[in-house]
C-alpha cells in the first residue's frame, strides 16, 4: 500500500482530508482512489486530461513525478507519495 | 434601487451593501483566492462565482442563500480530444472561467459559461453539469482565434436576448463577435466594420478583439463593444459595426470596461486608458466617459475621481450600471460609485486587491 500525504493547504477545501494508505500500481491509480474517497479532490490535482496541474507537484518516494501528463510512474509497496503545491508568487 | 454589489477581486469576493446613502463591505468570501467573476441570477436568486486557484485550477461556486453558504459545483470540462485554437496541438482544458451568464427568463435552469481556451458551455440543470457548445467551438473560423494577454482565446461576453432566448451574442477575445439565432445550433461571425491594427488584414472577419460586448436591454439589437482598437456600436445585432471612439480628442478609445443603460439604447459608459502600449489612465487622471447619443459624442466624468498620479485600470468586467447607479473597481484596489449616472463619484474603499469584476445584484 502506498502511503499518501497531502499538503495541508488542501484541507481548506476538503476539511477531513488526511494521510491514507492506497492500493495502487501507479500515481494515476492513487489520484483515482483519493478522488473516490474525497469526491472532487482529483480535479484539484489534475486537469480534465489527467495531467498534473501546472503548479502542483507529486513526490514518489524522494523523486519528483516523472510523467506529468499520464501519471504513469509506478508506485512500489509502502512508497510514500506526497502531493504538494508548487511555490508561486503572491 | 439595487442595494448590493458583488465584487470579485484577486483576494476574494466582497459583497457590498448600501447603507443609507453610502456603501459598506458586508461580507467577504473565498479570502485570498482570486475571484474572476461573480453574478446574481435574478431568475433564481442564486449567486455564482468563478474562482481561479493558482494551484488547483478554475472552480465554480454557487450560493442559494445570498452568500451565507457556498457549494462547489464541478467546473465545465472539455471533451476528450479537444485541442486549443489556433494551432490545435495542445489538449484543451478549462484554464480560466471568464464569465457566467443566465439563460433566458423562459429557461430558468439554463446557464452559460465562457472559458479560456475559447469554449462556451451550457447547462440545462441549473449548473449541476455543463456541456461544450460544439457548434461554436468547431466554427470554421476558429483557427483565427488566439490568446491576447493570456495563452488562449477566451469567451468574455455572453448576451442572451431578453425577447428571444435563442438569440445569443458572444464575444471571443481574441476572435470576434459570434451570434446564434437558433439557440446555438449555428453561429455567424459578425465583425464587419471592426478593425484590428495588429492583424495583417485589419478588417478580417475573424481575429478581432472585443474586450467586452453588451446589448442594450431596451433594444437588444443595439450592441456595444469596448474593443482592443476602439469603441464600436451596432444597430443591427452586429451585422455592421461603427467606430464610435471619441474623434474630438477626448479619452474614450482604448480600454476594457463597458456598461450600458438598461433604459436608453443611446447611453453607455467606458473607462478609458491611453492605449495598448500605455495601459494607464489618460494623463494619469481617472475618468469614466459617457455617451448619451449613441456614441456621437462623449463626456468625461471626473467629479470625485482622483486626477493625478493614477495608475488604475478598470478590467473588462469591472464596471456596472443599474438605473442611475454605477460602480467600478480598479487594478489598484480602489472602488467608486455614482448615483447620478456618473456625473459625480465617491470613493467607497481603497486598498482592495486587484478588482476583476463588479456586478449589481
Amino acid at each position: 500500500m502506498a502511503q499518501v500525504k497531502f499538503t495541508p493547504n488542501l484541507r481548506r477545501f476538503f476539511p477531513d482530508l488526511c494521510d491514507c494508505a492506497v492500493e495502487a500500481a501507479t500515481v494515476a491509480d492513487i489520484i483515482a482512489a483519493v478522488d473516490q474517497r474525497w469526491r472532487g479532490l482529483g480535479d484539484y490535482i489534475i486537469d480534465e486530461r489527467g495531467c498534473l496541474r501546472k503548479h502542483v507537484n507529486i513526490f514518489v518516494g524522494d523523486q519528483l513525478l516523472h510523467d506529468k501528463t499520464g501519471l504513469s510512474d509506478s508506485v512500489a509497496a509502502d512508497t510514500r507519495v506526497i502531493i504538494v503545491q508548487a511555490l508561486s508568487g503572491g | 434601487m439595487h442595494n448590493k454589489l458583488l465584487v470579485g477581486t484577486r483576494k476574494g469576493l466582497l459583497i457590498m451593501a448600501r447603507d443609507g446613502g453610502d456603501w459598506r463591505i458586508e461580507s467577504a468570501h473565498f479570502e485570498a483566492i482570486p475571484v474572476v467573476y461573480a453574478m446574481h441570477d435574478r431568475r433564481t436568486g442564486t449567486l455564482w462565482a468563478s474562482l481561479d486557484h493558482g494551484h488547483w485550477g478554475g472552480k465554480l461556486q454557487r450560493s442559494h442563500d445570498g452568500g451565507a453558504s457556498w457549494q462547489e459545483v464541478a467546473a465545465p470540462k472539455y471533451p476528450e480530444g479537444a485541442t486549443c485554437p489556433p494551432d490545435f496541438t495542445t489538449p484543451a482544458t478549462t484554464s480560466y472561467i471568464w464569465i457566467i451568464e443566465p439563460g433566458g427568463a423562459d429557461e430558468p435552469d439554463r446557464l452559460y459559461i465562457g472559458t479560456e481556451p475559447g469554449g462556451l458551455f451550457v447547462s440545462d440543470d441549473g449548473g449541476d453539469s455543463f456541456q461544450l457548445v460544439e457548434s461554436l467551438w468547431n466554427d470554421p473560423g476558429n483557427s483565427q482565434w488566439f490568446g491576447g494577454g493570456r495563452d488562449y482565446p477566451g469567451i468574455c461576453a455572453i448576451q442572451v436576448d431578453p425577447r428571444d432566448s435563442r438569440h445569443i451574442t458572444v464575444g471571443i477575445s481574441v476572435g470576434g463577435v459570434y451570434v446564434t439565432e437558433d439557440g446555438g445550433e449555428s453561429w455567424q461571425a459578425r465583425n464587419r466594420g471592426l478593425y484590428a491594427d495588429y492583424l495583417p488584414d485589419p478588417y478580417a472577419e475573424v481575429g478581432q478583439d472585443p474586450h467586452i460586448v453588451l446589448a442594450s436591454p431596451s433594444n437588444p439589437y443595439v450592441l456595444w463593444q469596448q474593443n482592443h482598437c476602439g469603441i464600436f456600436r451596432s444597430g443591427d445585432a452586429g451585422r455592421q459595426w461603427h467606430d464610435i471612439s471619441d474623434k474630438q480628442g477626448g479619452p474614450a478609445g482604448f480600454g476594457f470596461a463597458l456598461a450600458v443603460d438598461a433604459r436608453d439604447e443611446n447611453v453607455a459608459w467606458v473607462a478609458p486608458a491611453v492605449s495598448a502600449e500605455y495601459r494607464v489612465p489618460v494623463e494619469r487622471a481617472l475618468v469614466i466617459c459617457r455617451t448619451d447619443d449613441g456614441g456621437q459624442s462623449w463626456q468625461s466624468l471626473r467629479k470625485g475621481l482622483p486626477q493625478q498620479h493614477c495608475y488604475d485600470l478598470v478590467f473588462r468586467h469591472g464596471l456596472d450600471a443599474q438605473d442611475d447607479s454605477l460602480a467600478f473597481g480598479t487594478t489598484a484596489g480602489n472602488f467608486y460609485v455614482s448615483d447620478d449616472r456618473g456625473d459625480s463619484w465617491r470613493c467607497i474603499v481603497n486598498n482592495l486587491a486587484v478588482v476583476y469584476s463588479v456586478r449589481f445584484m
